[in-house]
């Protein structure tokens, strides 16, 4: 049985003897993808799934994301993990907002992506109302290959995007749908 | 003591104490309750805390009702009281209209009253008359509905992945 590995490619440039020259973008983009600080936003059951996802068995840090943020302010990306109630919705945005860009949100389960199973007056009925969502994780919790999946789906994201991000028309649109400055 | 000597006991207590308003004593799975008229709630309750005779010092818990085909009454209150000492509980209920939907306060009895009373007010809309802080503590201030109301559906309205489109109903 062979096993698939896929090495890490280097970037599209120009290369000679003792000299490598690449875009900036494609140098700082992956340099953000592998240190990617999550800030665990985590409420309930998937919130445990991340903790195995975090520990030595499935091992976050093979990834660059061992050093989880819990200040805002310092985080690159939001991990949204577990129900959200109505009540808690405005406290999640103003946590979105006080993030610095770039900054990107993953959303773990079917909780936190839809309302799952909590069809009902108190839950908000998925966090992409309120906070635009780049990264989806299915399940009912998402078992920890899955969180990893999700990890190494931003970090494609993160590469592929411009350093000024949000200064691209199509950032600030989708901003503007969630009336977020 | 046993469950029908307490309900006995406290069915001959309470006629002698407030007389025409207790409506109803009965047993209902093994639990004394009461049903009694809402203008003598806080003379029971008053009576049945400081009273020697009686005792039930603890408010275990206080809930709302709502049975919207019970014409007149549509709406209630059930208040669980403990016995410390004796270890004995009973019920005493009130209904109501769902045009006026006030009761008397009981938090000056039991301060432990001020949040029940509050999360009661937040899902049915009661208005406890000398509560010293009546507003929502579970739900969002925003919401504009008490949602443990029959009348409002228990999903959320703003759902959209359940119609029949998705379903092929």
């Amino acid at each position: 049985m062979g096993i698939d590995i896929k090495p890490e490619h280097k970037p599209e440039g120009l290369e000679g003897a003792g000299f490598f020259a690449t875009s900036l973008d494609k140098v700082v983009g992956i340099a953000r993808a592998n240190s990617l600080w999550p800030l665990p936003f985590a409420t309930s059951c998937c919130g445990i799934e991340f903790m195995a996802t975090m520990a030595s068995h499935y091992d976050l840090a093979r990834f660059g994301s061992e050093r989880l943020s819990f200040s805002p302010r310092q985080a690159d990306l939001l991990m949204v993990m577990g129900t959200i109630s109505k009540k808690m919705g405005p406290i999640l945005r103003q946590v979105y907002e006080q993030m610095a860009e770039p900054k990107w949100v993953l959303s773990m389960g079917a909780c936190a992506s839809s309302g799952g199973i909590f069809d009902t007056y108190s839950v908000l009925q998925g966090i992409d109302r309120i906070i635009p969502v780049d990264v989806y994780i299915p399940g009912c919790p998402p078992r920890p290959e899955q969180v990893l999946d999700g990890i190494l789906k931003i970090q494609e994201l993160t590469k592929s995007e411009s350093i000024r991000r949000r200064d691209s028309p199509e950032y600030k649109a989708l901003l503007a749908q969630y009336g977020i400055d | 003591m046993d469950v029908n000597t307490l309900n006995t006991e406290i069915s001959e207590l309470l006629k002698a104490e407030i007389g025409e308003n207790l409506l109803a004593s009965e047993l209902q799975y093994d639990f004394p309750v009461y049903t009694i008229k809402k203008a003598a709630l806080l003379q029971t309750l008053s009576f049945l805390k400081n009273d020697a005779k009686t005792g039930f010092g603890f408010l275990t818990t206080l809930c709302g009702l709502h049975f919207p085909d019970k014409e007149e009454a549509e709406f209630g209150v059930m208040y669980q009281l403990h016995n410390l000492e004796k270890n004995l509980r009973i019920r005493i209920k009130v209904f109501m209209p769902k045009t006026e939907l006030a009761v008397p306060s009981v938090t000056p009895l039991w301060p432990a009253a001020n949040w029940m009373e509050r999360q009661e007010y937040d899902f049915f809309g009661f208005e406890f008359t000398g509560h010293p802080d009546l507003r929502r503590i579970l739900n969002m201030d925003e919401m504009n509905y008490f949602p443990l109301r029959k009348e409002y559906p228990l999903e959320d309205a703003s759902r959209d992945d359940k119609s029949d489109k998705m379903f092929g109903r």
